[in-house]
């Protein structure tokens, strides 16, 4: 790219501007391509400190917006659903019961993804969820894990680091019980 | 067996072309003949490959050969034979193996005519094109091959071109999952393959441009070589466009032919530039200014075409038209960047040799005026590349994605688009070198009166809306004035030649095939003005859920709901719920429409079919949104009233015409010695 | 007596308090619902949050039907369009709005494209002038030539052009 052979003919200022925009539009273009292939956060990662407004009727310990330092030390389930998302419908029961089975160790929080709250409330009120869930305001959270679709679900260990991602609904509560078992002391 | 053939001989066609490029290149550098013409042979070799290649994968999607996995994911069962073969360019593989065919055709038609004459510029555009090929080429055989198949390894099915495991068998699935229903439509199967012709199609300039700034023979012949190119591509790009309208208008069911999506914008962007490319060279030929500029315009449209492939087929850019995301993306990236560097960098290098000859003389000469229009057309462009540009940098500066959507296009191109319609009324009355504001006005001032009595008629009976009038108006004055420049230059040759007016009007044409095809794609270009004024201004609709007997009103229109029924029909592997609507115009029957909702099963994806009554005034444009099931006695239904809109459509057919008309090809005008040989086989392909 | 009293008063508070939780539905129940015309006029500015690039008055998806109702529901409380906007902005980021909001860096959107349009005008004006300020005394009498004899000259124009074909 640097090789310009100096010629008198385009001044150097002009040449020095088209080769910055032309560089500029190709940075822009490729990062936004490395960031597409990316696909969701891997785990290993450390997730950085979020907040979740939560539902009203679904709060943590009388708090309506928790953040994932307040749970530090201990394994954070995120799980994202909508209520028009069939798929997610198969796992809802297994993870409220999954949530009822670990009585508080593991937390578990519901994101729900680009939802309308009526239906979203029907949703949990059909499958009698307990746990903390509330709506990804303004999709900040599925935009921070990039995920891909729904129902996706994050394991975060007791340091915050991510171990392991979920992509689809669970077949089963053992499944769910063998991820969080490989972390919990 | 008969797809490892088809592979074979993808990858012998891949070594061919990357054989053809560098023999080519070093041809030239050691000025050897021999080489150049081994160059020249190898190319020619890559289209017939390249073509049983195709022919073997036409024949595995045609004959349900679902082992193959793009024949899985393109075909089913209940697809008709021509949609199977359609499918070859309905996935993201299949579709790059047509662009590779076209592009090698294209190539060999350029290498196999007049060799002997652009024997300078001929060696380089096979470089040029070869290294386009080879990555095309490439891509398909280690990325997006559309021979893998499926196996079964130990109870998986795996995907794979070669035998995964010594115990691996093949895996045939019981039925494919089909086209994608909305693609089954007639306008699907020509949309497509025209826009992808006139992308390939503006590979050839831009070789032929590349080749004289490499050569450093920046002189008018490659625009003289490459002019019946530029021209075909165009029609080609215009085709699809148009077509790709027709399409929306009938399938998408939102009552509209453009939604500013970006992939629409990606097609788009090289026709403006293309167009504006066309006006300009037409100065350079005349006056033999402007060179620099023309070379920018052409590398600028090849470069939009591969950069708009690129942004959608890498998954850069996600919408309804795009494929999905796919690992072509760093690779793609890879040639795009090489592109541009590498044009950019012939560019500035031979800025100097590029100089004019002749200088501007008047603001209001012709020229003067041409630059204005490529003001206009790059304007456009500008609003067009930013609106697809600017979400990437939101998102990668804040994070947060933003829709830059029609409001912003419409505000944005509207004036633009009013400026060339102006344009097109004047430029036909300046002339060449230099023109005054007094012979323009004098010229002029016929065809003003009589637009501006049509608009003041237009404002007391049809609309007082300030931008329809002011749209109207321009839209009149391109008519009128295009409709007296063939009247002057009729009357002008029946004075002369002494011949009655048709015999006059047709030589004039015929002398003239590219000026005057021009302005008849002008006056169509103002007619689709209309429909699209029509509907952007004066569209209605209303939405409603109605019980059998009862009705919905819009304008003038009463529609009844009548009945609804709902049945399979297996043999498509479709559903069909289609309901009967009485329609009345101020209470007078005119008959009935038959809006539908298709269900595919095999795809799992329903397609709605508009109700459509077409006039030139207006179009009944009726969508069934919802129906329910149980009762059987209410349906919602949304109605579009589309004022004018069939203009749109009938524009579109005359700009075919004219194009047509205009790249037509003339006699040989210039004596060109051609080998009989090669005459020959040119003929038989 | 007294009981009676008392349990009216239960009654009435337990009525009041179905009545307000209930009191969406009950707009919703009374004559004036939103027609979908009036719907659309909201979602024809709104884009769907999940299919990319599709208004959502068209959007045929289950999701979709959802969020009109929800616009339904909203105008049915009263809301505004601009305040309906602003929810579904606050739910689901600024990429539902058909342009994006014009603030910090986004103004960029609308000012560029003008800005690099007028940069293009006064480069070619420039252009213009350098091309025929040096000719001007030629270019004055040319134009007296062709004002004189502008359809004469017309008309040789194109004879000439047609010899050229010829």
């Amino acid at each position: 790219m640097s090789e310009i052979v100096e010629r008198k003919s385009v001044p150097l200022w002009i040449q020095i501007i088209v080769w910055v925009l032309l560089a500029g539009l190709l940075v822009l273009v490729g990062s936004t391509l490395s960031k597409r292939q990316q696909g969701s956060i891997r785990p290993g990662d450390t997730i950085p400190d979020f907040s979740l407004t939560l539902f009203s009727g679904y709060e943590f310990e009388g708090k309506s917006e928790v953040r994932l330092s307040d749970f530090a030390g201990k394994i954070v389930v995120l799980n994202f659903w909508a209520s028009w998302c069939k798929p997610c419908e198969q796992e809802a029961a297994e993870l409220e019961e999954a949530w009822k089975f670990y009585n508080g160790d593991v937390m578990f929080l519901g994101a729900d993804y680009v939802d309308t709250e009526p239906e979203a409330r029907t949703y949990l009120k059909k499958f009698q969820i307990t746990y903390p869930n509330g709506p990804d305001l303004r999709t900040q959270l599925s935009q921070m894990f990039r995920i891909r679709g729904v129902p996706e679900t994050y394991f975060i260990d007791q340091q915050g680091v991510l171990y392991y991602v979920k992509v689809g609904p669970f077949l089963s509560l053992d499944e769910i019980k063998s991820i969080i078992e490989q972390k919990l002391q | 067996m008969l797809a490892e053939f088809g592979y074979g001989v993808l990858v012998v066609s891949f070594l061919v072309t990357v054989y053809s490029g560098v023999a080519a290149f070093f041809g030239v550098r050691k000025n050897s003949a021999s080489l150049i013409e081994s160059a020249r042979r190898a190319q020619l070799l890559t289209f017939p490959l390249i073509t049983v290649s195709s022919f073997v994968l036409i024949y595995l999607l045609v004959n349900n050969h679902f082992e193959v996995s793009f024949a899985y994911e393109v075909t089913s069962r209940s697809m008709p034979t021509y949609l199977k073969i359609t499918a070859w360019w309905g996935g993201q593989a299949g579709s790059l193996l047509f662009w590779s065919w076209l592009l090698a055709a294209f190539t060999s038609l350029v290498t196999l005519r007049k060799w002997d004459r652009d024997i300078e510029f001929l060696p380089w555009v096979i470089v040029v094109s070869a290294i386009t090929l080879a990555f095309f080429l490439f891509m398909i055989i280690f990325h997006e091959n559309p021979f893998t198949r499926y196996w079964l390894v130990a109870g998986n099915v795996v995907e794979s071109m070669f035998k995964p495991t010594v115990e691996a068998t093949i895996f045939t699935p019981e039925n494919g999952r089909g086209l994608n229903p909305l693609l089954r439509h007639p306008g699907m199967i020509i949309h497509p393959p025209m826009l992808y012709l006139g992308f390939v199609s503006y590979v050839i300039p831009y070789s032929f441009a590349i080749a004289a700034l490499i050569t450093g023979r920046t002189d008018d012949r490659w625009t003289r070589i490459t002019r019946r190119w530029s021209l075909w591509a165009w029609l080609f790009l215009s085709f699809g466009l148009v077509l790709g309208g027709r399409w929306a208008y009938d399938v998408l069911g939102w009552g509209g032919y453009w939604g500013w999506d970006p992939v629409e914008i990606a097609a788009f962007m090289p026709w403006l530039t293309g167009t504006a490319f066309l006006h300009s060279v037409m100065i350079q030929e005349k006056r033999g200014m402007l060179k620099q500029w023309n070379m920018v315009l052409i590398i600028l449209t090849y470069a939009l075409v591969i950069f708009g492939t690129f942004l959608t087929r890498s998954g850069v850019l996600s919408s309804v038209h795009s494929f999905a995301n796919s690992p072509i993306g760093p690779f793609f990236m890879g040639f795009v960047t090489l592109t541009l560097v590498v044009s950019v960098y012939l560019l500035i290098r031979r800025w100097n040799d590029l100089r004019s000859e002749t200088e501007m003389k008047s603001m209001l000469s012709r020229e003067a005026l041409f630059l204005l229009n490529n003001l206009l057309f790059i304007g456009i462009l500008v609003v067009c590349f930013w609106g697809v540009i600017y979400p990437l940098i939101s998102e990668l500066a804040t994070g947060f994605k933003v829709t830059v959507g029609p409001p912003y296009y419409e505000r944005a191109t509207g004036p633009l688009f009013a400026g060339l319609l102006f344009l097109m009324a004047v430029a036909p009355f300046s002339a060449w070198g230099h023109s005054t504001l007094q012979t323009l006005g004098k010229a002029i001032w016929k065809s003003t009166l009589a637009s501006f009595v049509l608009t003041i008629i237009l404002f007391f009976t049809y609309t007082q809306n300030l931008y329809a009038i002011i749209g109207f108006f321009l839209v009149a004055l391109a008519i009128f004035s295009t409709l007296h420049e063939f009247w002057r230059g009729t009357i002008a040759r029946q004075k002369t030649q002494n011949e009655n007016f048709f015999t006059a009007l047709s030589n004039l044409m015929m002398r003239n095939r590219r000026r005057y095809g021009g302005y008849i794609i002008h006056i169509s270009m103002a007619l689709m003005a209309i429909g699209i004024l029509g509907i952007e201004l004066f569209q209605k609709e209303t939405q409603g859920t109605v019980a059998a007997g009862e009705a919905l009103n819009v304008g003038n229109y009463t529609v009844e709901y009548r009945e609804l029924a709902s049945w399979d029909v297996p043999s498509d592997d479709v559903n069909y719920t289609r309901a009967v609507l009485d329609i009345y115009e101020n209470g007078i029957y005119l008959g009935q429409l038959y809006p539908r909702i298709d269900y595919f099963y095999d795809a799992e994806q329903t397609m709605t079919i508009p109700g459509q009554r077409s006039t030139f005034r207006d179009d009944l444009y009726i969508l069934l949104v919802d129906w329910q099931p149980a009762s059987n006695t209410g349906a919602t239904f949304k109605i579009y009233v589309n004022p004018l809109v069939n203009w749109l459509w009938i524009g579109s057919l005359l700009f075919l015409l004219g194009i047509i008309f205009a790249a037509w090809p003339d006699k040989e005008l210039e004596p060109v010695k051609v080998k009989p040989s090669a005459q020959q086989t040119s003929a038989a392909d | 007596m007294k009981q009676n009293k008392l349990r009216i008063t239960l009654y009435a508070l337990l009525l009041t308090i179905l009545f307000s939780t209930l009191s969406i539905q009950f707009a919703y129940a009374q004559d004036d619902i939103p027609t979908d015309d009036e719907v659309n006029e909201v979602a024809k500015g709104l884009y769907c949050p999940v299919c990319e690039n599709t208004p959502l008055d068209v959007c045929p998806t289950e999701a979709c039907k959802q969020w009109r109702d929800v616009i339904r529901t909203q105008l049915a409380e009263g809301k505004t369009k601009e305040e309906i906007e602003q929810y579904f902005v606050d739910y689901y980021g600024d990429r539902v709005l058909a342009e994006p909001p014009r603030t910090g860096l986004n103004w960029l959107v609308y000012i560029l494209p003008p800005a690099v349009i007028l940069l293009g005008a006064v480069l070619l004006f420039k252009n213009f002038q350098a091309w025929t300020k040096p000719k001007k005394t030629e270019s004055v009498s040319s134009q007296e030539r062709s004002a004189s004899s502008s359809s004469d000259k017309y008309i040789s124009q194109i004879e000439e052009e047609l010899k050229k074909r010829k």
